[in-house]
């Protein structure tokens, strides 16, 4: 059996979950297995049988209202037990990477972080990860019977399976959360970065914060997040949960938009597995013209307003 | 109050990224080693913490003789004592179980890592610990106090932070914004020549994993060039060419 982590966040499934339990669904068609999807505290509605799902398990108990590592990670492991999951695929989110290797001692398994494409079955089991901080990739063998996967967030499609997965609960067996939450600082409204499909991300060209409406305008009417690079977070010009880079948060959303970004190598790290880069710079020998698809070379405070204004259009036409 | 901090040796950040023997080993020919950035953050906080309310830092590094530069420089920053453990590892899993045989006779209040090495970007050392150590575990933090047994620290989460807090011992792993790296002095880094550096060995045949190949990303096939004057066109071409808006 593989077993996939299913994260809630509100109540509300993470679209990152979905893509996990996909690459699950698949691995398992592609071994002749079964699939399991396992939820722990919360129960959810939704058909996760359509998402990839032979089977839900739900594990339930009050210490399992809010996120420990060592609860969920016990939780997992109680669900992976009674289900013989021999494989776990796990998203690489942070409460994902703190359950993760807890997880794999509990099962004596070999664990792999940072996958990004299905494994290889034809010979063993194999993975590629990202390393380097994005510059490079690394095919991995796993070794042993037991394994713990996480996957990298926007690796793998979410797809629709056409399954009905059955339904049981178990109840929480595991020993009591010994850290506590004191307390949660959430950016309301906005789209987790590392979630994001589309992201605008700006720079030191934009010569102050008083400057970024531009900015969140247009990520707004593109439904976007916004990131920026590592001097304008070291400035406080933007907070520090905006920073992408080889320091900072790593993405790979399907746009990234660069304004006034330079692109060095350190920044490109972090952003580098972007699908489509586009990048609008002052500066045409700027390097993240290199890594980009797109290119505007032009002052930002003119070219936003018309991508703004061109966005608006088609919006409304 | 003693604190052991997991020193990982990686590439400078701007290290041009190559490989050898057949795509199975990172090249390092004339690459620079530095401690794992991360790593020097978790280092800087533990000396902070101990010059507040005394105690020592110890620093540990799983590599061979040629990891020692960077196990002399985090002695230059502060620590007060190295331990190598003689073993060029494999993956994190032998990282932290070597950590954990080579510090068994010791005991530590406070264990820091960086989030990731900023190489294999597993991120997984904390975490493994933790779990063979039978220890608390506060993933990804920006901010680290402790007053008593108590450490309270903010984590990072998706799309914001969180306050915890846990009872000592706990294993943490630091994140960008936890503090500012301490630069070696010289009084330092003459220091660091006489402070204890203890090697000890360890031998674990099987791995869980292992690499077998490495690859660089495929090259782009060129950027296309949009005039500023009709900027407006690059959401049209989003639109139509790439389908994302």
């Amino acid at each position: 059996m593989i077993a996939v982590y299913i994260e809630t966040d509100g109540g509300s499934i993470k679209k990152s979950s979905l893509e996990a339990l996909a690459y699950g669904a698949d691995l398992a068609a592609q071994t002749g297995d079964q699939c399991a999807a396992v939820l722990l505290g919360s129960t959810s509605d939704v058909n996760l049988g359509d998402s990839g799902a032979n089977k839900t398990l739900t594990i339930t108990g009050d210490a399992l209202s809010t996120f420990t590592a060592e609860t969920f990670a016990a939780a997992m492991d109680q669900a992976c037990a009674e289900l013989d999951a021999h494989t776990i695929i796990i998203s690489n989110t942070y409460n994902g990477k703190s359950i993760a290797p807890r997880l794999a001692v509990k099962r004596n398994a070999a664990i792999v972080s940072g996958v990004v494409s299905q494994a290889d079955t034809s010979t063993g089991f194999s993975v590629r990860k990202s390393c380097f901080s994005n510059k490079a990739f690394a095919q991995v063998a796993v070794n042993g019977e037991n394994r713990v996967i996480t996957l990298i967030p926007n690796s793998y499609e979410v797809k629709s399976f056409g399954l009905s997965a059955s339904a049981s609960t178990s109840a929480y067996v595991g020993p009591q959360a010994t850290v506590k939450s004191v307390s949660i600082d959430k950016v309301k409204g906005k789209i987790p970065l590392t979630e994001a499909e589309l992201v605008v991300s700006a720079g030191r060209g934009m010569k102050g914060p008083e400057n970024w409406g531009m900015i969140e305008e247009l990520a707004d009417i593109l439904g976007a997040a916004t990131a920026c690079s590592k001097p304008v977070s070291d400035m406080d010009w933007r907070p520090h949960s905006e920073h992408v880079g080889q320091t900072g948060i790593t993405i790979k959303p399907n746009l990234y938009i660069a304004v006034g970004i330079s692109g060095a190598i350190q920044h490109l790290a972090g952003v580098s597995s972007s699908k489509v880069i586009c990048v609008i710079n002052t500066d045409p020998e700027a390097p993240f013209f290199k890594a980009a698809d797109y290119g505007i070379v032009g002052d930002a405070f003119e070219v936003v307003p018309k991508l703004i204004a061109r966005a608006k259009e088609l919006k409304t036409a | 109050m003693n604190i052991l901090v997991c020193v990982s040796p990686v590439p400078d950040t701007t290290t041009k990224i190559t490989f050898a023997d057949n795509n199975t080993k990172f090249n390092t020919n004339g690459v620079q080693f530095i401690i794992n950035p991360y790593d020097e953050l978790a280092l800087t906080r533990a000396l902070e913490i101990t010059e507040a309310q005394g105690g020592e830092v110890t620093v540990i590094t799983v590599g061979t003789a040629g990891t020692e530069p960077i196990i002399r420089k985090a002695l230059a920053i502060g620590a007060h004592n190295a331990i190598r453990v003689n073993l060029d590892p494999v993956d994190a899993m032998q990282v932290a179980k070597a950590i954990q045989v080579a510090v068994a006779d010791k005991s530590f209040d406070l264990i820091l890592t960086g989030r990731e090495s900023i190489d294999h970007n597993g991120g997984l050392v904390a975490g493994l610990l933790a779990e063979l150590m039978g220890m608390n575990l506060i993933n990804v933090v920006t901010k680290i106090d402790v007053d008593g047994t108590t450490v309270t620290a903010v984590r990072d989460i998706d799309g914001g932070r969180e306050t915890v807090s846990c009872e000592l011992p706990a294993v943490l792993s630091a994140q960008k914004d936890l503090c500012e790296p301490r630069i070696p002095n010289m009084r330092g880094i003459m220091q660091a020549r006489t402070k204890p550096l203890q090697v000890v060995e360890y031998s674990e045949s099987a791995t869980g994993t292992s690499v077998s190949s490495f690859e660089l990303p495929p090259a782009k096939e060129g950027v296309k060039l949009i005039d500023a004057a009709n900027a407006g066109e690059l959401i049209d071409l989003l639109r139509t060419e790439k389908k994302l808006i």
